[in-house]
């Protein structure tokens, strides 16, 4: 089994707050990831030090070692926007730029320098094949992409991280604003994605996880506690902690 | 249910005060206008409308170019600063600094930003009054207001979409291009309206700067020509300062039916500016955005 992503004795600081613990585990290639755990675990945070998006956050501290494919990502040589185009990540809220469909994919590859408008098309038509919307918004591409529904947004923003080509995809619960059809469709679209794409998602929707991940890991205050298949996790955890939390009886 | 009544009253008392003020507001908006239009017609003197010596058409000619010369100056300036202190400056004690001089320059009163012109512009340029002088002093007014725009504009930007952009590998520089300076364009667009009404109305600020008088020929188009109407360092009087002057010291007997008719013409310059200004900008958002999105914008505000 080949790690795309190793994570070794990871520590992160917010100013003097340590909002990770010494941090170990391997991410599968081509599988699909969950993470779970209570409100303020450090879950988005995690999935923020692998694109580097912490770096933005004034204050933030971060020791210990976070690979991907072998390639230190914190290492200075690393530029952080090509290590952004090999790791896309959809947010929570759906967050589309307020410029049309057809520009909120093109977008990606435009800023990496793609000017060819009919390899642009070609992209545009695929990212929204891929992501499954492409019937349904085929016909108004030039239209605001505010003007579609939260679910349509959504898979918008997949469609729009998927254009850059990456390798890994994270979601940070990306369902969690949307109806169960929406988020039926999301969960399918996991399945085909984890075909090309490394997937790692953030739910507190433990059926989600049972129902997409392959693996899962159980954050609690920083720490990881448990991280196995997910069969194992929600069936036969080893530590107690994880069993109650599992079992809806944390408190 | 007693509770449940009187808000309901306070509520309708406050909906019919606002109304009432609104109304007011209109009412006093074309009463001015409608009185300052009827007073041009009334007092119109054929001969004055024109591109002749005699004729307003050069005060006309000179506020256009004078305005837009100094928004092709101020709004790359301001809406630069603008993106500085919102994106760039670290808060500090320094950057409260800067941006309380801004808004105390943004606050000063024209003719102090005039005679501060007068000084630098003309004085330490060992000119005399030209047009130049004039328009860098409008840019001075103007900078400041769209610096505080661009920078309203981008803080109250939703963060997410800053995140979006990163996310997918942009560089800073390309979000704030390609990101938030689309996502704020329509304020952009209001606010190099607030600035140019600003222009097309100063007086003050121009009359120790771009002068009392204009000395042009319409048939001479050539820039470096001192009689061209485009070379910019004639003197120049606009259509404000126009009345100015008429109002006071001239001894033209015609002196006020011109000083009417060039107050119809400025404010009907300044309604022909703001509406086209408009247009544009909806035009640029549609463009943008998209219609729906504006219209369900527009359908988001529910009672
Ligand atoms: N920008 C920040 N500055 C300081 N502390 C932060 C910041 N972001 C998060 N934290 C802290 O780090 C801890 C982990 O936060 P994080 O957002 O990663 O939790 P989470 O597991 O994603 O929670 P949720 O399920 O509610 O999204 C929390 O205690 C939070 O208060
Ligand atoms: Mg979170």
């Amino acid at each position: 089994m080949s790690c795309k992503l190793l994570v070794e004795n990871l520590n992160l600081y917010y100013s003097d707050i340590q909002a990770l613990k010494d941090i170990n585990m391997g991410i599968d290639e081509k599988k699909i990831t969950a993470l779970i755990g209570p409100s303020g675990c450090g879950k988005s945070t995690f999935l923020k030090t692998i694109n580097r998006m912490n770096d933005l956050i004034p204050g933030v501290r971060i020791t210990g070692k976070m690979t991907l494919d072998g390639e230190d990502i914190y290492s200075s040589s690393n530029d952080v926007t090509l290590l952004r185009k090999r790791v896309g990540m959809v947010f929570q809220k759906p967050n589309p730029f307020p410029v049309s469909i057809y520009d909120n994919i093109a977008y990606g590859p435009r800023r990496h320098g793609l000017k060819n408008k009919g390899r642009l098309d070609e992209i545009v038509e695929k990212s929204l094949k891929d992501s499954a919307m492409w019937d349904e918004v085929k016909d108004k591409l030039k239209k605001s992409a505010l003007s579609l529904s939260g679910g349509q947004q959504q898979r918008l923003c997949i469609a729009r991280a998927l254009a850059v080509e990456p390798e890994v995809i994270l979601l940070d619960e990306p369902t969690s604003a949307l109806d169960p059809i929406s988020t039926f469709k999301i969960e399918d679209l996991m399945q085909t994605l984890k075909e090309t794409y490394t997937v790692i998602i953030v739910t507190h929707n433990m059926q989600q996880a049972t129902r997409v991940a392959d693996k899962t890991a159980f954050f609690l205050l920083g720490d990881l506690i448990e991280y196995d298949e997910t069969e194992v996790i929600f069936t036969n955890p080893q530590n107690p902690k994880t069993l109650e939390y599992v079992s809806g009886h944390f408190g | 249910m007693n509770r449940n009544k009187r808000a309901k009253i306070a509520d309708n008392i406050a909906t019919i005060f606002l109304y009432i003020i609104a109304i007011l507001v209109i009412v006093l908006l074309t009463s001015i206008t409608v009185y300052l239009v009827y007073r041009g017609i009334k007092s119109y003197i054929p001969k004055y409308m024109s591109f002749s010596p005699d004729g307003l058409g050069i005060q006309l000619f000179n506020t256009l170019y004078m305005v837009l010369l100094s928004i092709i100056i101020s709004a790359p300036l301001g809406i630069c600063a603008g993106i500085y202190m919102a994106e760039y400056a670290k808060p500090s004690k320094l950057t409260d600094i800067v941006r309380m001089s801004i808004e105390t320059l943004a606050s000063l009163p024209s003719i102090v930003v005039g005679i501060f012109g007068f000084l630098v512009f003309v004085m330490l340029t060992h000119s005399t009054w030209n047009m130049f002088a004039g328009v860098l002093t409008l840019s001075i007014l103007c900078v400041p207001l769209l610096t505080r725009v661009t920078e309203d504009g981008l803080n109250e930007i939703d963060q997410s979409m800053k995140e979006g952009s990163y996310a997918l590998g942009a560089t800073k520089w390309q979000t704030i291009v390609h990101v938030l300076l689309p996502a704020i364009l329509p304020r952009l667009v209001t606010g190099i309206i607030l600035a140019a009404g600003r222009g097309f109305g100063e007086a003050a600020a121009l009359i120790y700067t771009a002068g009392l008088t204009s000395d042009v020929s319409f048939s001479n188009w050539n820039p470096s020509s001192i009689t061209s109407p485009l070379n910019i360092f004639r003197t120049s009087d606009t259509l404000a300062v126009r009345i100015w002057y008429l109002k006071g010291f001239a001894i033209n007997p015609d002196k006020y039916q011109i000083a009417d008719m060039a107050a119809a013409m400025l404010i009907i310059l300044v309604f022909i500016f703001n509406i086209g200004a408009r247009i544009t900008g909806r035009v640029i958002e549609r463009k943008m955005i998209g219609s729906s999105a504006i219209k369900s914008k527009k359908k988001s505000k529910i009672n």
